[in-house]
């Protein structure tokens, strides 16, 4: 089922409700079992992202280099919390528990691209750039 | 023309390499130069990253880290020639880094190009699987029962064991899964190894599939892990059109296939039996154990399932033979151990080196000391769910007894280092926040547990009823230890036990109060 969620939330930007019912019935299963499987995934939203979708990452490594004050210090110039994403719809804001990047942190992913070392100013070029495509 | 080699490893990727490849190609067509880059891996010094290296004469000459400022200052000093500059390295082989490491299971990551078959098979690839299709399956897990083989996933259960359970289970189809869900912060190998040698995994899967009679192989690995999936899959393509995949591998007479499947952001899914249910398309809810996944895994049916570097350990030896293996190591931990470097370091990266060497001697030699300059304070070994040490244990052998005794786990390999700033009572309150949000919710102590063991832990540091909160603490620490289904609820009072014991002061709320009263 997980292959077919994917290419949903790749299509779509998420596994919209009205799916689930479909889903279902093409894998001949209840549609609380595929409810049950879409919620225990953090990947899948429920409603789509901003246009750019950046993964901050919130593990031990990443902490070692700072990134507790990193995600906060962004949270607050945006105003958002962890899954929202600005008025303007330019960017969400996810977590991420470790990207494997941990020997130069702290990292990120923009868009399924890597970044790494990253500091207030390196976001803030993000935010900026986002908001312009 | 020159061969360029320039690494498309993610960590390369996020330090700047597709900028320094710009700068170079347009630099190179302002000179009226021809390059032909190769991309390849990382070689793991991701402090040299982006670790460029140019074919000379007298060999691969490296020069790292190059941002895609310096491009044209390299050329300008003879780069392609191997000419002198500060960022030159000489042959990284050479490179003292590189050089005191034993390099069995890394030896072809960062050299080859990780799309070519044929690249592979040029530097030794795929002779251990061509043995091993002349072999019965007796042999090859007689072989790496000799090795002495353990998983590298964490729980170093011996490799051939598991194999040889598999192999005389019945059951019509058998299942080899390798499991890539690489999700301990400060480990990386796994995700290095699938985008720098990926075939090198596709041959220790089939060699697994030869030797207990399996003929479909599944690698289940990350959603964060967009690179290594893309790599993964291309050479699992390549490696088919070469016959080294398909239903008559190199007319063996042998078939085996395998395709990679991606998670979808749950921690919990490296969890065995949870990553068998996911990969089943369900929730990555943790089986009861027994049965074991040898004898009911996938579907039902025995199931090999390793880590990425456990499959990718036997290449080499059913190459070289279990006894050059075992010559690695000491005790009971023997060969080598990819040792990832994190957080907190001026040098990170991924080291190989036998079993065995002080966890001091990585820290400070390969590591370099904190990347911050300040004091060391504590180092987290073997993810989320591994012990924080303090200075006095740091020289603990790197070896799974030693580990265990000194209250900690080797785990998967990932050495996070931190500075002086580190407050242990934040890190044990993050330990108890991770698993209450990556808990699959089956059993009772790790559910509930994480979520009190936070709530304890703020009452403590608030200094609300102290010496009340530091018994109940103590209590819940056993009960999630003892009563736990599987490791996440099991380990996570090994994180939080050690914070307690070697950083106290950390959890006194009065001596804490004083500090930031005086800011």
């Amino acid at each position: 089922m997980l292959p077919i969620l994917h290419a949903l939330q790749e299509r779509f930007g998420c596994v919209p409700h009205e799916a689930v019912p479909l889903v279902a019935e093409a894998l001949n299963l209840s549609r609380a079992e595929v409810h049950g499987v879409v919620t225990f995934y953090h990947d899948y939203r429920a409603t789509p992202p901003g246009r750019h979708v950046l993964k901050l990452c919130r593990a031990e490594a990443c902490q070692a280099m700072g990134a507790e004050a990193l995600s906060a210090g962004l949270m607050r110039r945006l105003g958002l919390e962890w899954h929202g994403t600005t008025a303007d719809g330019s960017l969400t804001l996810e977590p991420a528990f470790c990207l494997g990047l941990c020997a130069c942190a702290p990292a990120a992913l923009l868009d399924g691209e890597p970044m790494a070392q990253l500091d207030d100013l390196a976001l803030d070029r993000v935010v900026a750039e986002a908001q312009r495509a | 023309m020159t061969r360029i080699y320039l690494p498309q490893d993610a960590a390369a990727l996020a330090l700047g390499a597709e900028a320094v490849l710009r700068a170079l190609r347009a630099e190179a067509a302002r000179r009226g130069v021809v390059l032909e880059v190769v991309r390849t891996g990382s070689r793991g010094a991701v402090w040299l990253e982006p670790l460029l290296e140019v074919e000379t004469a007298e060999g691969r000459i490296g020069y790292g880290p190059v941002r895609a400022g310096d491009v044209a200052g390299l050329l300008d000093a003879g780069m392609l020639e191997g000419g002198a500059h500060p960022l030159r390295i000489g042959r990284p082989d050479e490179h003292p880094w590189f050089a005191g490491q034993t390099r069995l299971t890394f030896a072809r990551c960062g050299v080859v190009d990780p799309s070519s078959a044929g690249d592979y098979v040029a530097h030794g690839g795929f002779a251990g699987l061509a043995k091993a299709l002349a072999m019965s399956g007796e042999a090859i897990v007689d072989e790496v029962k000799l090795s002495g083989l353990r998983g590298r996933g964490g729980a170093g259960f011996p490799t051939g064991i598991k194999w040889n359970t598999v192999r005389l289970a019945e059951g019509g189809r058998k299942y080899v899964v390798c499991n890539a869900d690489e999700g301990d912060s400060g480990t990386f190998a796994d995700r290095m190894l699938m985008e720098g040698d990926p075939f090198l995994l596709i041959e220790g899967m089939a060699i697994a599939g030869v030797a207990v009679g399996a003929t479909k192989g599944y690698v289940y690995t990350r959603s964060e892990y967009p690179h290594a999936v893309r790599a993964m899959r291309a050479a699992i393509l390549a490696a088919r059109r070469a016959g080294w995949l398909g239903e008559n591998i190199r007319g063996s007479g042998h078939a085996f296939d395998m395709e990679v499947r991606v998670g979808a952001g749950a921690y919990i899914c490296g969890e065995e039996t949870s990553l068998l249910n996911s990969l089943e398309g369900k929730r990555g809810v943790v089986r009861a154990k027994p049965p074991l996944p040898a004898i009911e895994g996938l579907f039902g049916k025995p199931t090999v399932v390793n880590n990425v570097l456990s499959f990718a350990a036997v290449p080499w030896i059913m190459e070289h033979g279990a006894k050059a293996y075992a010559d690695f190591g000491t005790g009971r931990s023997l060969g080598t151990l990819a040792v990832q470097i994190a957080g907190n370091v001026r040098r990170g990266g991924l080291v190989e080196l036998p079993f065995g060497l002080p966890l001091r001697a990585v820290i400070e030699e390969w590591g370099g000391g904190t990347a911050t300059g300040r004091p060391f304070r504590a180092v987290q070994v073997g993810g989320p769910l591994g012990a924080y040490f303090p200075e006095s244990l740091l020289d603990t052998p790197m070896d799974y007894e030693a580990f265990a005794r000194a209250g900690g786990l080797l785990g998967h390999g990932g050495v996070t280092v931190f500075d002086d700033s580190v407050d242990l009572s934040r890190q044990a309150r993050f330990a108890f926040e991770f698993c209450a949000a990556e808990s699959c919710g089956k059993c009772t102590p790790c559910r509930i547990g994480a979520v009190r063991g936070v709530e304890v832990i703020d009452r403590i540091t608030a200094g609300v009823e102290t010496a009340k909160n530091f018994a109940v603490l103590d209590d819940l620490l056993e009960v999630m230890t003892d009563a736990s289904l599987c490791a996440m609820g099991g380990l996570t009072p090994v994180p939080v036990g050690s914070a307690l014991k070697h950083f106290p002061e950390d959890f006194d709320a009065t001596a804490r109060r004083l500090p930031e009263a005086a800011e």
